[in-house]
C-alpha cells in the first residue's frame, strides 16, 4: 500500500473520508433526486387561478369551505367547494373527513386539478385542535385581508354567499 | 391558595436555579468545596420547588379548581380522574411545566450522582443550572400554567378529546424524559469544553445519561406512534409530519451519540465528534419544542400553538445552543484523539453508523425546515412522505446492511474474513427469507422482500454475536450456558436493542407494502370485502359514554370459511364539551396483523335508509413495528442496570481517593 500517506493521521483522515464521502453523495443525491418529485406548492383558489396551474400537478389547495356545498355520495366520496376572497374551486374527495372537518372553516387538501377544472383531493389535511388553522392558509388569507382573528372564520363564510 | 403556593414555589425555583448556576460556576472557579457544594443543594432545593408547583397544578385539575386559567381552559369536570391528572400537562403551559420538572429533576441527580471529578460536576451543574434559569425564567414570566382568573367560570373547556387516551396520557411524560435527559448530556459536553479535556472517563460518565435520555425517548415516541395509530383513525403509525420529525432528530442524534461515546469510552477517539453530537442532541430537542409550539409549520398534530411565544423559545434556543456551539467552535481543537484504526474495525463501522445517522438528520431537518426556505423565497408549500422515504430507507439501508458486522469486529483492526464466516449463517437465513417473502407473497413486491430480509439479517446478525460470545457449537453446551450467564448485561442490552431494530424493520417492510384498505358505504347488514376477510356491520346503536355520546357500530369480521373471526365495534364520539367528533377504532388483532375498523360519518344510502361510511384496513405484521421499538428501549435499559457502569465510576473514584 504504498501509494498511502506515510503519516497515521493523514491516513485515518483518508480512511474516513474514503468512509464519508460516498454515503454523503449518496445523501445529497437521493436528497435532490426526493425533492424534485415531492415538493408540492400551496396555492388558494385565486392563486392557483392567477399562476395557471397545470392539470395533474401535484399542489395544496387551501381555503374555506363554503357553507351548504358539501354532499357527501353515496358511493364513499364527497364533494365540496372551496373558497377563498375571489374565486373557489370544487373538490371531489374519496374517503372519510377528518373530524373536525366543517363548513364555513378552514382545509388544505393536496391532490391535484383535473382537465376539467375540478380538484381530486387525496389527502384532507386533519387537525387534532379545533382551534388550529395551517399557516399557510393563515398567511394567505390575511394577504387578502379577510383574516378576522384567531380560530375565526371570515365573514363571507357566514350564510350562504356567492363569490 | 394551592395556586398561589406553587407560583411562589416556581419565583423560588428560578431563584434558586439562577444560584445553582452562579454558585457552581464560582465554586469551580475558586476551588471552593463548599461554594459546589451549596450549588448541588440550590439544584435539589430548585427540583423539590419544581415539584411542589407541579404537585399543585395536578392538584388543581383535580379538584376541577377552574379558578386557574389553565385548568379552566383545559379540563372539565366530568371527564374520568386520568385525564383531568393527565390534562396537567395537555396544554403549553403544563407541557413547559413538565419540561421544567424534568430538566431540575435531571439537575438534581446530577446533583446526586457520584465518582465524577469534582471540577467537570461543578461546571455541568452549573451548565444544568443556566438552562433551569432559561426554561423557568420562559415559563414563570411568559407560560405561567397557574396564573388566576378573575371571574372564574362555572365549568372548564375540557381537554381535546383526541388526548382523552392512556397512551397520549403517558406519551408527552417519556417523549419530555427523553428529550429534556438530553440536557444533561449537553452539559457535560458544556463543562467538558470549558474544562478543554475529554477522555475515556468523561465519555464513560456520560453514557448512563445518554442511554437513560435515548431509552425514554424511545419509548415516547413509541408510544406516541401507537396513539397515531389507534386513535387518530387514519390508518397509519407514521406520517412524516414536522411534529413527529422534531422527536426523530433527537432521537436519531442520541443514537449516534450512544455509538460514538462507546468509541470515545474505549478507544479514546472521535472525541470532538461526541461533544458536537451532545450539543446537537438536545438543540435538537429545544428545535422541536419549538417547532411544536410555535406553528412556523403546518402540522397534524398541532397542539397548543402559540407564535408569540414560540419566537421566545427560539430565543431560547438561540442562546443555549449558540453559546454552547461557539464553545465548541472555541475549544474543540484542544481535544486531540488519541489512537488511530484500520478501515476494517469496530471504529469504522461506528464510524459508519455517525456519517448515516447524522445525513438522515440532515436530510430530515432540510425536509422539515423546507416549507420555511420555501417561504423566503416567496413561495408557499412543503415536502410530503414520498421525500422521507425516498431518502430515508436507502440510507439507513447502508448502515443496517454493515450493523451486524460491529459487534463481531475486532477494535483497531478487524478480521474481515472471520467476521464474514461467522455471519454466514445469518446471511445465508436472511436471504433465504427474503426470497421467500418474495416468492409467496402477493402481489410480489422485490422492495418490501429486500426490507424484511434486511430484518432478519439484523436479527441472525445479534444472535450470532450472542453465540459467538457465548462460543456455541464450540464448546459443550453447560460451558455455553455458564458463558452466557457470564455475559454483562450491557452485551444483552445491546443485542436486545439490535433484534428490536430488525423486528422494526421487517415490520415496517411488510406493513408498507401490503396494507390492504377497503372503504364503502354500509347501511346495517350490509357487508364489504377485505382482502379475504368479509365484513358486515350489523348494528349501529346509540351509546352514552362518561363525556361523550357516542354511536356504537358492530361490525362482524368473517374469514373466507364463513367463520367469525371476531366482533368489533368501532364508534363514532361526540363529546359535548367543544362539541368535537372523534373516531374510536376497532382493532382485531390476529396474530401479527391487525384489522383495523373506523366508523365514520353517517350518511343516506341510495334507498334512504342510514348508511354509516366505513372504512377498514388489514395491516399485516403491524405489531411488529411497535414491539421493535419497545425492545430497543427495553434494551437501552437493561444497558443501564449493567454493574460495569456504576463499578467502572466506583473503582474511578476509589482510585481518585
Amino acid at each position: 500500500m504504498a501509494f498511502l500517506p506515510r503519516s497515521r493521521t493523514a491516513r485515518r483522515r483518508l480512511v474516513l473520508f474514503g468512509v464519508a464521502a460516498p454515503i454523503l453523495a449518496l445523501a445529497v443525491g437521493l436528497t435532490l433526486y426526493g425533492l424534485r418529485g415531492s415538493i408540492s406548492y400551496f396555492y388558494t383558489p385565486s392563486q392557483a387561478l392567477t399562476a395557471h396551474v397545470a392539470a395533474g400537478t401535484p399542489i395544496q389547495l387551501g381555503g374555506m369551505v363554503r357553507r351548504g356545498s358539501v354532499a357527501k355520495q353515496t358511493d364513499g366520496g364527497v364533494t365540496f367547494v372551496v373558497e377563498d376572497h375571489t374565486s373557489h374551486s370544487p373538490v371531489v374527495f374519496k374517503g372519510d373527513l377528518p373530524d373536525l372537518f366543517r363548513e364555513g372553516q378552514g382545509v388544505v387538501a393536496t391532490g391535484a386539478y383535473d382537465a376539467k377544472g375540478v380538484f381530486v383531493a387525496n389527502q384532507i389535511l386533519a387537525k387534532h385542535d379545533e382551534r388550529y388553522m395551517p399557516r399557510e392558509l393563515t398567511k394567505a388569507l390575511k394577504a387578502q385581508g379577510e383574516w378576522r382573528g384567531e380560530g375565526q372564520t371570515p365573514a363571507y363564510g357566514a350564510g350562504n354567499t356567492s363569490s | 391558595m394551592t395556586a398561589e403556593f406553587g407560583q411562589f414555589a416556581l419565583g423560588l425555583a428560578l431563584g434558586l436555579s439562577l444560584l445553582q448556576m452562579v454558585v457552581s460556576a464560582l465554586g469551580r472557579a475558586r476551588r471552593n468545596a463548599v461554594l459546589t457544594g451549596a450549588g448541588e443543594g440550590a439544584a435539589l432545593a430548585a427540583f423539590a420547588c419544581v415539584t411542589i408547583a407541579f404537585g399543585c397544578l395536578i392538584w388543581a385539575f383535580v379538584t376541577s379548581d377552574f379558578s386557574v386559567l389553565n385548568v379552566a381552559e383545559n379540563s372539565h369536570t366530568e371527564k374520568p380522574m386520568l385525564y383531568k391528572v393527565a390534562g396537567a400537562w395537555g396544554s403549553h403551559e403544563g407541557s413547559i411545566l413538565l419540561w421544567c420538572f424534568a430538566l431540575t429533576g435531571y439537575g438534581a441527580a446530577l446533583a446526586l450522582a457520584r465518582g465524577l471529578p469534582w471540577s467537570l460536576k461543578a461546571l455541568t451543574v452549573a451548565t444544568q443550572g443556566a438552562l433551569g434559569v432559561l426554561f423557568i425564567g420562559y415559563m414563570v414570566f411568559a407560560s405561567n400554567p397557574l396564573i388566576r382568573l378573575a371571574s372564574p367560570p362555572i365549568e372548564g373547556n375540557s381537554l381535546n378529546p383526541l388526548l382523552q387516551d392512556p397512551a397520549l396520557a403517558a406519551h408527552p411524560p417519556f417523549l419530555y424524559a427523553g428529550y429534556v435527559g438530553l440536557s444533561v448530556v449537553f452539559s457535560f459536553a458544556v463543562a467538558a469544553l470549558i474544562e478543554g479535556r475529554i477522555d475515556a472517563a468523561w465519555a464513560r460518565w456520560v453514557r448512563p445519561w445518554a442511554l437513560a435520555a435515548w431509552g425514554l425517548l424511545t419509548i415516547g415516541i413509541t408510544l406516541g406512534s401507537f396513539w397515531a395509530y389507534y386513535e387518530l383513525g387514519w390508518g397509519g403509525w407514521w406520517f412524516w409530519d414536522p411534529v413527529e420529525n422534531a422527536s426523530l432528530m433527537p432521537w436519531l442524534v442520541a443514537t449516534a451519540l450512544l455509538h460514538s461515546a462507546v468509541v470515545t469510552e474505549k478507544r479514546g477517539a472521535l472525541a470532538a465528534w461526541t461533544v458536537f453530537l451532545a450539543l446537537c442532541a438536545f438543540t435538537l430537542s429545544m428545535l422541536g419544542a419549538f417547532l411544536v409550539r410555535s406553528g412556523v409549520l403546518t402540522s397534524v398534530h398541532a397542539f397548543a400553538v402559540d407564535p408569540k411565544r414560540g419566537l421566545l423559545l427560539l430565543g431560547i434556543l438561540g442562546l443555549a445552543a449558540g453559546s454552547g456551539f461557539a464553545l465548541f467552535a472555541w475549544r474543540a481543537p484542544l481535544l486531540k484523539d488519541q489512537s488511530a484504526f484500520a478501515p476494517v474495525s469496530r471504529e469504522s463501522t461506528l464510524v459508519i453508523n455517525n456519517i448515516v445517522l447524522a445525513a438522515v438528520t440532515t436530510t430530515v431537518l432540510a425536509g422539515t425546515l423546507w416549507p420555511l426556505i420555501l417561504d423566503a423565497m416567496g413561495k408557499q408549500g412543503g415536502v410530503g412522505a414520498p421525500y422521507y422515504n425516498t431518502v430515508v430507507g436507502p440510507l439507513m439501508a447502508v448502515a443496517f446492511l454493515i450493523l451486524p458486522a460491529g459487534p463481531l469486529l475486532a477494535w483497531k483492526r478487524g478480521d474481515a474474513l472471520g467476521v464474514t464466516h461467522r455471519l454466514g449463517l445469518a446471511a445465508g437465513v436472511a436471504v433465504l427469507a427474503a426470497l421467500a417473502i418474495f416468492a409467496l407473497v402477493q402481489p410480489r413486491q422485490a422492495l418490501a422482500a429486500f426490507g424484511v430480509g434486511v430484518g432478519v439479517w439484523l436479527i441472525g446478525g445479534a444472535l450470532s454475536e450472542i453465540f459467538e460470545r457465548a462460543h456455541a457449537f464450540r464448546a459443550t453446551w453447560r460451558e455455553s450456558l455458564r458463558r452466557l450467564g457470564g455475559l454483562p448485561r450491557g452485551a444483552w442490552g445491546m443485542s436486545l436493542a439490535h433484534i428490536g431494530l430488525g423486528v422494526f424493520v421487517m415490520g415496517a417492510a411488510y406493513e408498507g407494502a401490503w396494507k390492504i384498505e377497503a372503504t364503502e358505504v354500509l347501511s346495517a347488514g350490509g357487508h364489504l370485502s377485505l382482502g379475504s376477510y368479509t365484513l358486515t356491520l350489523d348494528a349501529v346503536t346509540d351509546r352514552l359514554g362518561p363525556n361523550y355520546d357516542a354511536e356504537h357500530g358492530v361490525v362482524r369480521v368473517t374469514d373466507p370459511g364463513g367463520a367469525v373471526v371476531c366482533n368489533a365495534t368501532p364508534e363514532r364520539r361526540t363529546f359535548a364539551t367543544g362539541g368535537q367528533t372523534t373516531s374510536k377504532v376497532a382493532i382485531c388483532p390476529r396474530g401479527l396483523d391487525d384489522i383495523y375498523i373506523v366508523l365514520g360519518e353517517r350518511r343516506m344510502a341510495q334507498d334512504g335508509a342510514s348508511a354509516w361510511l366505513v372504512r377498514s384496513y388489514v395491516h399485516p405484521w403491524v405489531h411488529l413495528i411497535f414491539l421493535g421499538p419497545l425492545l430497543m428501549g427495553l434494551g437501552g435499559i437493561l444497558s443501564l442496570s449493567d454493574r460495569r457502569l456504576r463499578l467502572a465510576a466506583g473503582r474511578r473514584r476509589g482510585a481518585e481517593a
